[in-house]
């Protein structure tokens, strides 16, 4: 309780009236004390570390801590981040996504941060649907599921996140839920450690606009079928495919050392440089 | 006797390039942009030039994510910029009000080409200006110059820079498809002959800081990421702390303050050339390449011993009334040239309110005004 306290303390801000805007049970407040404890175990200073999120209920997150924050455009808070980072890189930029503003608006932008591999730490909470606006459907609301432009059953199928940021180039993915949330502290600090495009994949809940529609009214049925239906990577590699029927697996599902792009344009630099020198024309005039 | 040289690197450069070097000469260290006719060539150059200087520039997947990122880097302390065309520039819309909301310096040229929609990518028009001052949605103010020359797209590129600086706002350079690809004489300044604003930062103790407080300015200090100021941004109207708010009277006082930070130095923002206007008894009122049709024409009618006179729009947005207005009312008759359906001769005909005869002289077919065509109305009014 102490603990908790502390961090409250350190990390969130001041001046910011509480109480938040999410509903009570919402998986956005767990996201946002694992959030302070993950940073919390990195030992990166504040100053340093700058949050943008997106437009929707997780990007209302910026408001609350105590860093440099910036709530940006539907969808394109990759874009704004990307621009910070290079500006100045040696800040650490976290940038805090719906499922709707990073894998529908935001798709592209999504693919083409993770193909550049920039060192940005990407959390995308899926809650399957669009909370804020009243329950629309998302790229990620799953087929025959209702929402409120769905009444008759969703006709469409879901991306998979995860497996999308892996193909598209990202040096870490990983995916958690907010119900095994020591996991989630560990997954999101190691994603901010890890250099280059770390996504982590938060499943989450939304009961007041998903889990009203379909069958899951309170918050705790849905936290339970995050728990039962997550598998550890682990553990789902000695799982037959049947047994992994309509199941999802959490933990660190790819991390790999690709070349980042600052380091990369830190080349191009210097190439610059050199070839300006060498035409006697210091300001680069080719 | 040869005329005294100006002093200064004299170069042969088209319009784009000319932007790179202003914006370059005004300190801009950041580019990301996206491939457009007529507007490519900045990227181009962008994309050699600022790595050698310690700058960055990056090809971002549209433009959208062009000036997100150009926002962004301004952000984090770096003077940004991004170019496009119409088509770009319609996409850009909605971040362009962000910067507005947030104010956010940084600058965004527009090459004008035909429009509407894919249209003429390599003929010019003047097609955007009234896009450029409403584009975005709601009510904001903005800061729009044009362009006529080589000479111009220098200056007023640093001009730009210097007032979005100065004043916390994203600026728009309106050039156009001809002015951008002429290749024509320059004099660049010594870079220390060049004045260069930056914005003010707050130098207070972080816990006084409120990042969005009037001031006799009506510009706040902007503090950048990393300077140790931890301060919210959002493009949700916003208290003087930067938090959302839906109280009236901190919703009225966050609009009326950044109306009143441009209005308030209208002067000194407000930019118009003036050409044989004291006695003039027709006058034309022109911008952008056709203004240089329209002075050639000018000339042509006073050797004629017509008494014409020519006021070049720098300023478009706001409009640059106050040059305008008392000129209106000495004339007989005022004709406003543009390559639109006629667009600031709406704003002329606005603020003229019947005092003089207003005659517009419009061209959509891609092709420059020609000073005949503007003497030829000229003498006939």
């Amino acid at each position: 309780m102490v603990e908790a306290t502390k961090l409250i303390h350190k990390y969130l801000r001041h001046d910011k009236k509480f109480p938040h805007v999410w509903c009570p049970g919402c998986g956005n407040g767990i996201l946002l004390g694992s959030l302070i404890r993950a940073i919390d175990t990195t030992g990166l200073e504040k100053d340093e570390i700058v949050i943008v999120s997106g437009i929707g209920c997780s990007g209302r997150i910026s408001v609350y801590v105590d860093f440099n924050t910036l709530h940006s455009t539907h969808g394109r808070a990759l874009t704004f981040a990307t621009g910070i980072k290079l500006a100045n890189p040696k800040l650490n930029v976290i940038v805090i996504m719906g499922d709707g503003d990073a894998t529908a608006i935001g798709g592209n932008h999504f693919i083409h941060a993770a193909r550049r591999n920039l060192d940005l730490t990407a959390v995308v909470v899926n809650n399957n649907i669009y909370g804020m606006t009243g329950g629309q459907y998302s790229p990620t609301t799953p087929y025959g599921a209702f929402a409120a432009t769905a009444i008759y059953g969703n006709i469409e199928h879901a991306f998979s996140i995860a497996e999308l940021a892996v193909a598209a180039g990202a040096g870490m993915v990983s995916r958690g839920t907010v119900y095994h949330t020591s996991m989630l502290d560990e997954l999101i600090a190691k994603a901010i450690l890890k250099p280059g495009f770390s996504v982590v994949e938060v499943v989450s809940h939304c009961h007041t606009q998903y889990g009203r529609r379909n069958n899951m009214d309170s918050p705790v049925e849905m936290l339970r079928w995050q728990k039962e239906t997550a598998v550890r990577v682990e553990k789902s590699k000695e799982m037959t495919l049947e047994q992994l029927r309509g199941k999802f697996t959490i933990g660190i599902l790819a991390d790999r050392d690709l070349p980042v792009y600052t380091e990369e344009y830190e080349k191009v630099r210097e190439a610059a440089r050199a070839r300006a020198l060498e035409r006697g024309k210091p300001d680069g005039k080719v | 006797m040869t005329a005294k040289r100006p002093p200064g690197r004299q170069l042969l450069l088209q319009g784009n390039e000319a932007i790179v070097e202003g914006a370059l000469a005004a300190g801009c260290r950041f580019f990301a942009g996206y491939p457009i006719t007529p507007a490519t060539e900045i990227s181009e150059v962008m994309s050699y030039r600022l790595p050698a200087v310690g700058g960055v520039f990056i090809q971002m997947e549209d433009e959208i994510a062009s000036l997100g990122a150009a926002i962004g880097a301004s952000l984090a302390g770096m003077k940004s910029m991004t170019a496009t065309s119409g088509p770009g520039f319609s996409l850009m819309q909605e971040n362009l009000g962000f910067a507005c909301a947030a104010e956010v310096p940084c600058v965004i040229v527009n090459v004008m080409r035909g429009g509407p929609s894919t249209g003429l990518p390599t003929n010019a028009s003047q097609g955007d200006v009234m896009q450029a001052r409403w584009g975005t949605h709601g009510d904001h103010p903005i800061i729009v110059l044009a362009v006529s020359t080589t000479q111009d797209c220098f200056s007023a590129t640093v001009r730009a820079f210097n007032l979005s600086e100065k004043y916390r706002t994203p600026v728009i350079l309106l050039a156009d498809e001809i002015v951008a690809h002429t290749r024509e004489k320059i004099y660049l300044p010594h870079p220390e002959e060049v004045e260069v604003i930056d914005r003010i930062r707050p130098n207070m103790p972080p816990d006084w800081y409120l990042p969005y407080e009037d001031n006799s300015r009506g510009v706040p200090p902007m503090s950048v990421f990393g300077d140790g100021y931890r301060y919210h941004v959002t493009g949700l109207i916003h208290d003087l702390r930067g938090f959302p708010t839906e109280r009236q009277d901190e919703i009225s006082a966050f609009l009326g303050r950044i109306f009143r930070k441009i209005s308030q130095h209208f002067f000194d923002i407000m930019q118009v050339e003036e050409e044989m206007t004291e006695d003039a008894e027709i006058l034309v009122v022109a911008y952008g390449s056709v203004s240089r049709s329209a002075r050639r024409a000018v000339r042509e009618a006073r050797d004629r011993r017509v008494k014409a006179g020519l006021i070049q729009l720098v300023t478009l947005w706001p409009f640059p009334r106050q040059a305008v207005e008392p000129a209106l009312r000495r004339v007989r008759a005022t004709l406003v040239p543009e390559l639109n359906m006629g667009q600031m001769s709406r704003e002329i005909k606005r603020i003229n309110q019947g005092a003089t005869r207003i005659e517009t002289l419009n061209r959509t077919d891609g092709n420059l005004i020609t000073p005949n065509e503007i003497l030829a109305r000229l003498l006939r009014m």
